[in-house]
């Protein structure tokens, strides 16, 4: 499944990438770009376990860069 | 600006006041700390919050955590003023960096506002307003002047005029009539019209080529990963360099404690490798943005960066290099007028759907009296037998004139020669050629002028035919008689003999030559899926200028792109050497962190101004 989402105040680009390699690195994710100046993500994982991957990137991205919020 | 931004100012105008104060208020020991910590923490708060958050998740080195250290260490060596000042540059810059960021975000959103906001949706005589994807194949939409075509479809009532210039570049509105398709993303001007829906708004070209310009960036060019790479070791090997700095040199040279912090925290102020992260793909972004809106689309920044360095393009001949579709090209009478000529051959050939009898229709432009017309027998592979006016012709090749008993003549030129006689005399013969486009040989003398060092042609056809044409292009070399995996192998040739080969064709028979070249461009792309889907960049209409222009504007960007590697690299390096010879402050650190991100950003987006095409 290839799904989309907004990231409200991503405001750092080296966070993005940082975020793109740490959600990618999990397992289960076949694909995630982070696109900064789109403020967008694009994560294609396993259709099973896509919800609870996403959950585990929401978790990720508030590591990295706490104000910057996936919308889901 | 937004509500965060705007929080921001104030914090930094009520912080700039009492660090003022704080300045020129004599006062001294720990009343002087507590004057400048009321302002530096009034405006960094948020910074120490996150660098706390930061070290609590294990994310040391970012930016946050490394400015608060390096105003921290500001204040515990006593330097109160540059402690509060450095944070408070800090956050300016940070403010005028979002705002910058913002910006391009707006402008390269507007670079691409050619999504349609709704669909007015006939349905049982009644109108609806509906999102675009809500419609479906073979329902009917009503499009009025001034409106943005939401979906893909064929005009069936109506006829207006239709600016396309959004997605071609091209300015000059079509006209369109009951029966032509209409595409998704150019503007309707004149008329109302209704449209029979043919794809769904996911499959409609509006939607393609904003998914596939958007997913340009996921495919990363070589000074990309570069600078990807750097960033992950230039950081942590600054930070280690500002821990040795502040140990080794005292301990060894002398000097004291605090002057050689000092040092380090100028270091861990310019230890961010932002300036380079953000500035390096907005300019790719804006290239690839700036480009699209003359029409070319860019399918990765790696083709951007590609396309920069190519020497030679291979082109196909027909529908790139000629118009791809075959007109009149002189009528040699004998006996009667040209007129009259045209007129025997359209009538024979009035009930053909050949390309050439097509042509000689359209040539003779005038309505057929199919009164005049007798009986008509088409002879596969040599023409066409007509009664026309009680008399029979010939028209057709060589080799129906076999059939006829008088002799014909060979033209001397190249094309298709259509012949006409009668049972006992000739006629004359009409040639039919593809002819050039108008723009090509203009766009391949501006190549030239880039520095291409090779152009080569490339066809399936004759020799004769393939040699005027590529003369008047002013083509450097071409290849004839091809067939499709020749083609594939004159490429090979030429891609062992230079930096980088692009290929160039209408995308729709050439697909392995396309996918074989360093980069595949295909042209006359607009409505034709083959096209857009085999090539890395895509022209949208069949416009030959739009190559040169497509290579001049990755030339632009990669020189940004340069400019800003380099000016960052230097500038930063500049400010560690200086910083560690103890030249450099916290000032100029700041500057050297946020500073040269503002600038790489404000330099990237002159990436997204692409030249306007010569009229």
């Amino acid at each position: 499944m290839k799904k989309s989402y907004m990231m409200e105040d991503l405001d750092c680009a080296h966070c993005a990438s940082k975020i793109e390699d740490a959600i990618s690195k999990i397992d289960g994710v076949n694909a995630c770009h982070v696109n900064f100046l789109a403020q967008k993500m694009t994560l294609e994982a396993d259709d099973d376990k896509f919800e609870s991957i996403v959950n585990q990137a929401i978790k990720i991205t508030k590591k990295i860069e706490p104000d910057c919020k996936i919308q889901v | 600006m937004t509500k965060k931004q705007k929080r921001k100012l104030i914090r930094i105008i009520v912080s700039v006041i009492l660090t003022a104060i704080a300045y020129f208020v004599p006062t001294i020991g720990w009343i002087r700390l507590v004057t400048f910590a009321i302002p530096y923490l009034i405006i960094g708060y948020d910074v120490l919050l996150n660098a706390i958050k930061g070290i609590i998740h294990g994310q040391l080195l970012d930016e946050k955590f490394l400015m608060s250290i390096a105003t921290i260490g500001a204040f515990a060596t006593g330097e109160y003023a540059e402690g509060a000042a450095v944070m408070l540059f800090y956050q300016v810059g940070d403010l005028f960096e979002s705002m910058a960021i913002g910006k391009s975000r707006k402008s390269i959103a507007k670079l691409m506002d050619i999504r349609p906001e709704f669909a007015i949706l006939l349905q049982d005589g009644k109108e609806e307003i509906v999102e675009p994807d809500e419609v479906k194949i073979n329902q009917t939409i009503i499009v009025k002047p001034g409106q943005r075509i939401p979906l893909d479809g064929k005009i069936i009532q109506g006829s207006t005029s239709v600016n396309t210039s959004s997605l071609t570049g091209e300015s000059l509105p079509v006209d369109m009539q009951e029966g032509d398709n209409v595409i998704s993303g150019s503007i309707n001007l004149s008329g109302v019209i209704q449209v029979k829906v043919s794809k769904e708004y996911g499959q409609s070209t509006v939607s393609r080529i904003l998914e596939l310009v958007e997913n340009a960036s996921s495919k990363k060019a070589k000074a990309e990963n570069f600078i990807t790479r750097f960033a992950r070791v230039y950081t942590p090997c600054v930070v280690v360099a500002a821990i040795l700095l502040a140990i080794v040199p005292p301990l060894f040279i002398g000097l004291s404690w605090s002057e050689w912090i000092n040092r380090a925290l100028v270091f861990l102020v310019v230890s961010c490798p932002c300036a380079l992260v953000i500035s390096v793909p907005l300019s790719f972004f804006g290239g690839i943005g700036g480009a699209s809106r003359q029409g070319i689309l860019i399918k990765g920044s790696n083709y951007l960066e590609l396309l920069s360095k190519i020497d030679t393009v291979v082109m196909d001949k027909t529908g790139t290099i000629t118009k791809g579709s075959f007109t009149v090209t002189a009528i040699h009478p004998e006996q009667v007028s040209e007129k009259e000529l045209l007129s025997i051959g359209a009538l024979a050939e009035s009930c053909s759907s050949h390309p050439v009898a097509k042509s000689i229709i359209e040539a003779h432009g005038e309505i057929i009296d199919s009164s005049r017309i007798g009986e008509i027998k088409e002879i596969a592979g040599k023409g066409v037998l007509a009664t026309i006016d009680g008399t029979r012709f010939y028209v057709g090749n060589s080799k129906i004139m076999e059939l006829s008993e008088c002799d014909c003549h060979d033209c001397h030129l190249n094309g298709t020669i259509i012949h006409i006689a009668s049972d006992s005399t000739y006629f004359g013969h009409i040639v039919i050629s593809d002819t050039m486009k108008p723009e090509a040989a203009e766009a391949i003398s501006s190549m030239k002028t880039l520095g291409i060092k090779k152009t080569v042609m490339l066809t399936g056809d004759k020799e004769g035919t393939a040699s005027v044409i590529a003369k008047e292009a002013g083509v450097d070399e071409y290849h004839a008689d091809l067939l499709p995996e020749d083609k594939v192998s004159h490429l090979e040739n030429c891609m062992s003999e230079s930096n980088g080969v692009a290929f160039v064709g209408d995308g729709i028979n050439d697909a392995p030559v396309l996918m074989r070249s360093d980069v595949g461009i295909a042209m006359g792309a607009l409505g034709s899926d083959a096209a857009i889907e085999s090539a890395d960049i895509v022209l949208m209409d069949d416009k030959l200028t739009k190559l040169p222009l497509a290579i001049s504007i990755s030339r632009k960007t990669m020189s940004i792109v340069r400019q800003n590697i380099c000016f960052a690299l230097i500038v930063k390096g500049l400010i560690l050497l200086l910083g560690a010879l103890g030249f450099a402050n916290m000032w100029i650190a700041v500057f050297g962190d946020v500073g040269v991100m503002i600038i790489a950003i404000l330099n990237a987006m002159r990436a997204m101004k692409a030249k306007k095409p010569k009229e």
